[in-house]
């Protein structure tokens, strides 16, 4: 009885659920081909159709070369930086809610993390390892091309892109270090800075305008906040979009070796 | 003229015997390639090189007409004979044409008004993209990438989040700018610099040597010119590129962990570790 019962729960709940999915409503959202839709089937023409009418389009062909896809050929290393990438955004934003670049209280702020904020010291953990772990994979992705002479034409231009893209993940983890204004931020910052400068002519300018001044100072904690979560990141989206257009353009993935 | 519909053609034909005040019917056969144009009806077939327009036609893959419309084309512009072709009967080349030999017709006036326009050419179709044409051998993104993509991005959450549960992000004293830590370290990617600046001048260590490192990093496409991408092709290249990646590693690994109080010389495991993440 209460089986029978159940059964009619079921597909009532199935029947809603065709319901939905045939309505103008759900095929207005999800384009023809979409897994969502009603009576997707595995064929040939609907996995062309599930990249074509879909925004990932804009990141990936309808097909890849066979080799391409190997894990043992790029290592994931490009996919991994931009998918770190993406997590140190997420969990960046999340960190922003608690976080004022002022002094103290920046420093108190973060302390606070592990003790106020729920998961806060989880969430700033997986922002500073990921940080550190896309320093690493985005120089081992740059030593996996060079290996690879991927960087060989028509795909120099894309290498150039991408030192770029190195320099940038450098300044952004470089930046974010100062942030928790701590000893171990200001004096690492302090010694990485003073290094650059000695540069010939404009380093003393550079130097002054980076810091906002002669020596470190909350002045530098407002500013480098700013690069940090905001110039740089609007930079680097540029260009990773130059360099994930240019990699398609320049016919996807360089050919098996 | 192959593949355009008929009523194109027509209405192609009147407008230009509109303009040139030649009738339609004329140009309509001389369009569809059953006339030459009158000009050129003067020399016989075969007064010229011959030319096997079937085989060309094949070998680049332009239809035979046009191609033979471009022959007459030139032909006329440089004012030579029409080259023969080996198959093609005189009459059919010259015998129909309605204009007498030798007397072009005079070059009307194009009306006030009046806007011609001409096909110039037929581009035969390629990818504006630069893409080699190789046989590829290729699978589609879904499901074959997507998947590897997403699980990726599953494992590398994952690895991070359950390495973030146990272990802690550093947190020192609150920041004092009289009390310099000893030893004082840049983040771990700078510590090779660091190092070299142990060593070196300033000036070498810290703007030299990085600036010229960085600049012939960013030129290496430019300064490589072997083509090649086999690893026994590139012997020389790959041992630089190691040799300097193996430097940087060695130099950040030893700053890193074998520099202690005052930069100074220690072992990791004697003295301790004098490193911060
Ligand atoms: C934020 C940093 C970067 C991101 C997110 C990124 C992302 C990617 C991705 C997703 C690919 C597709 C193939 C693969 O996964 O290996 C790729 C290819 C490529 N990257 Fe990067 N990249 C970055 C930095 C760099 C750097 C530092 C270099 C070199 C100096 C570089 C040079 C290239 C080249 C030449 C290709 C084409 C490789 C091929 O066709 O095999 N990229 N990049």
């Amino acid at each position: 009885m209460s089986g029978k019962d159940k059964g009619g729960i079921m597909s009532k709940l199935a029947e809603t659920g065709q319901h939905i999915r045939s309505s103008q409503a759900w095929s207005s959202i999800f384009r023809p081909g979409s897994p969502f839709r009603d009576g997707y089937s595995d064929t040939p023409r609907n996995r062309s159709y599930v990249i074509m009418n879909n925004v990932l389009y804009h990141l990936h062909p309808v097909k890849v070369k066979r080799h391409g896809v190997r894990l043992s050929y790029t290592l994931c290393l490009g996919g991994l930086s931009f998918f770190l990438f993406i997590l140190l955004t997420i969990t960046g934003i999340f960190l922003m809610f608690y976080y004022r670049p002022t002094s103290p209280q920046a420093f108190l702020d973060i302390q606070a993390l592990a003790t106020d904020v729920t998961f806060g010291q989880v969430v700033r953990n997986m922002h500073r390892w990921g940080a550190h772990a896309m320093v690493l994979t985005v120089f081992l992705h740059m030593a996996r091309v060079f290996y690879h002479g991927a960087y060989k034409p028509p795909r120099e231009f894309n290498w150039v892109v991408g030192i770029v893209l190195l320099l940038l993940t450098l300044l952004l983890s470089f930046t974010g270090y100062l942030l928790p204004w701590d000893q171990l931020a200001v004096w690492a910052v302090t010694v990485g800075s003073n290094m650059g400068r000695y540069a010939p002519v404009i380093g003393d300018q550079v130097s002054f305008a980076l810091i906002g001044g002669t020596q470190i100072t909350p002045d530098t904690l407002l500013r480098w906040y700013v690069l940090h979560v905001l110039f740089l990141p609007f930079v680097i989206v540029i260009f990773m979009a130059v360099h994930f257009w240019r990699v398609r353009k320049d016919g996807g993935i360089s050919g098996p070796l | 003229m192959a593949g355009l519909p008929e009523h194109l053609l027509r209405r192609s034909a009147e407008a230009k015997a509109k303009a040139t005040g030649r009738p339609v019917e004329e140009i309509l056969a001389e369009l569809k390639g059953e006339a030459p144009p009158p000009a050129a009806g003067a020399p016989s077939a075969g007064s010229g090189p011959v030319r096997d327009l079937a085989k060309e036609s094949a070998d680049l893959g332009v239809p035979e007409d046009l191609l033979r419309r471009a022959m007459i084309a030139r032909a006329k512009k440089d004012g030579t004979p029409i080259p023969g072709e080996p198959g093609a009967a005189p009459v059919a080349a010259a015998g129909t044409a309605p204009v007498a030999a030798g007397s072009p017709a005079p070059i009307p006036t194009i009306p006030e008004g009046v806007r011609t326009q001409r096909l110039l050419t037929v581009v035969k179709a390629g990818a504006i993209q630069q893409t080699k044409r190789e046989p590829a051998d290729k699978v589609n993104t879904w499901p074959h990438l997507l998947a590897i993509e997403f699980v990726a991005l599953l494992v590398l959450t994952g690895l991070l989040f359950v390495f973030s549960i146990y272990v802690d992000a550093p947190l020192l004293e609150f920041a004092n700018f009289n009390q310099q830590p000893n030893p004082s370290k840049a983040p771990w990617y700078f510590l090779g610099l660091q190092e070299l600046l142990s060593y070196f001048d300033p000036m070498v260590a810290g703007i030299i040597i990085p600036g010229y490192g960085l600049a012939g990093l960013a030129f290496i496409p430019y300064l490589d010119r072997n083509p090649s991408v086999r690893p026994s092709d590139r012997k020389l290249a790959i041992m630089i590129f190691t040799f300097f990646v193996m430097g940087a590693a060695i130099l950040t690994t030893y700053g890193s962990f074998f520099r202690g109080p005052g930069f100074n010389f220690t072992f990791p495991w004697v003295d301790g570790i004098f490193f911060d993440f």
